[in-house]
């Protein structure tokens, strides 16, 4: 019990800092709910393991991964926005992922996040997984910032929009994926958003935002495992409402720093 | 030293197509090394497309012959700040590493305290002296400047046209402007092109206060078989 709970908070921890910093670009992007709606595709996936006697979490990545190339060659083709694309498939993903789980406690553990089955291996791979989503988004950040103040501006500096789009996508699915263990496919897309929209509350530059949004993420996951330990209930709501009181705080915060201006 | 090797860029017979529609065509033109080129044209004219052809950035048809190892800086007309924390600093250490300071020492942007501003809340004037430091920071040959005043209030619009002519002169940069402010083209600019599609003049800016070279860039369409 005691190791699964530090497995747990291991996971939390680097999935939440991981979310947390690529979700400051969700936020930016405006496409904070995209993030949430990338989260249910991975049902079916999970479905999928459980059905053949596979690691669910593995299901789910695949899936993940391949909605997230797919909504990005159908971007391209359609020119429709990433909201509107995922929007359209996660609601089937969802559809279909109902359809497959035949067991209703399993549905319930993908829909919920299920701590019990977080082991060593999955902690190894949280950590690998959020090193690398962090990395990797410190290589795309600039230009997707660039490519949001002016695409053109991009462009004419030889940044391929196209391509770091695709590379966004695949580590939000990388992120969704992991965090998925903790909060379940309901609830993980919180672990992109609020923490974002919490540290855009109190940040003046982008260095601070993002450093805090990682924070913000890692701390509430923290919290949210904690309290589920404690109380023994599902860390998943326990991780969101911990996020949301840091993000009231924060809104305090800006609210008296601006009083006082 | 021939005149060709005066030329910093050469155009003939440009044509762009999107989606069936013709956006540019039958273009030819040549600008001489440290020319200021306005580039004036009622809306839809295709001006913003002419500076996407020259920075490679749509498929083309015809030439388009920079000057070899030409550096070029670009300002596009439509950026969006409001919603990114991003400072002054950041955006500019986005460029490059360099002197940051004196890059807005050479618009005229000497108080530091800018330096921690976000751009969301400069006003047009400083955002545009911004991007135009931005532009100049890896010391460009060619400045690419869409509508260098949008945004500006009337008593700032002057003071860009100054300052962007003053760097002209001091850096020797050929500078094309995509602009409607007819009245500062006269003072502040060398040389005029006049598009619609095609090419409706292409001359001394001087001949700008014309009004009927005016009626002939706004007005019905004449196209020019060359420059």
């Amino acid at each position: 019990m005691v190791d699964t709970l530090i497995f747990s908070l291991i996971v939390g921890a680097s999935v939440g800092f991981a979310a947390g910093y690529l979700g400051s670009i969700m936020v930016l992007e405006k496409m904070a709910l995209v993030g949430d709606a990338m989260s249910h595709v991975a049902l079916p996936g999970l479905a999928i393991g459980v059905l053949f006697h596979f690691n669910p979490l593995l299901g789910g990545f695949i899936f993940l991964f391949v909605s997230a190339i797919l909504i990005w060659h159908l971007g391209r083709v359609t020119k429709l926005s990433f909201e509107t694309l995922v929007g359209a498939a996660f609601t089937l993903a969802l559809a279909v992922g109902i359809l497959l789980f035949k067991d209703l406690d399993t549905l319930e553990a993908a829909l919920f996040g299920d701590i019990a089955q977080v082991d060593l291996w999955s902690a190894i791979a949280a950590i690998g997984i959020s090193i690398a989503v962090v990395l990797l988004t410190r290589l795309i950040y600039r230009k997707i910032v660039l490519s949001l103040i002016s695409e053109e501006l991009a462009i004419s500096k030889g940044i391929s929009v196209a391509k770091t789009n695709l590379l966004y996508l695949l580590l939000v699915s990388a992120t969704v994926a992991i965090g998925i263990q903790i909060t379940g496919t309901l609830l993980v897309g919180f672990l992109v958003v609020t923490p974002a929209a919490a540290a855009r509350m109190v940040s003046g530059n982008l260095s601070r935002y993002l450093a805090l949004s990682a924070v913000i993420g890692a701390t509430s996951a923290i919290s949210g495992v904690l309290l589920s330990g404690y109380f023994n209930i599902l860390p998943g709501p326990l991780v969101v409402i911990s996020g949301v009181v840091i993000f009231i705080g924060m809104i305090i915060i800006r609210w008296r720093k601006k009083m006082n201006t | 030293m021939g005149e060709a090797d005066d030329y910093i860029l050469k155009v003939s017979n440009l044509k762009v197509e999107i989606q069936n529609q013709i956006i540019l065509e039958n273009l030819s033109f040549k600008i001489k090394k440290g020319t200021m080129l306005a580039i004036v044209g009622p809306n839809g004219a295709g001006k913003t497309m002419l500076f996407k052809t020259l920075l490679n950035l749509i498929p083309y048809s015809g030439k388009v012959e920079w000057e070899k190892k030409v550096k070029i800086g670009y300002v596009p007309q439509n950026i969006s700040v409001k919603d990114i924390p991003i400072s002054v600093k950041e955006f500019l250490s986005y460029r490059s590493k360099a002197d940051i300071e004196s890059a807005l020492s050479a618009v005229k942007l000497d108080d530091k305290s800018i330096l921690n501003k976000t751009l969301g809340i400069l006003s047009g004037g400083q955002l545009r002296r911004v991007l135009i430091a931005w532009a100049l920071m890896d010391n460009p040959n060619v400045l690419l400047f869409d509508e260098p005043t949008v945004g500006v209030d009337i008593g700032g619009e002057e003071s860009i046209f100054f300052m962007l002519n003053e760097m002209k002169k001091k850096r020797n940069i050929t500078m094309l402007l995509i602009t409607h402010d007819l009245h500062l083209v006269k003072e502040y600019t060398d040389q005029l092109l006049g598009l619609n599609k095609c090419l409706t003049f292409f001359g001394d800016s001087q001949r700008i206060a014309e009004p009927a070279l005016q009626q002939k860039i706004y007005g019905e369409t004449v196209c020019l078989a060359e420059a």
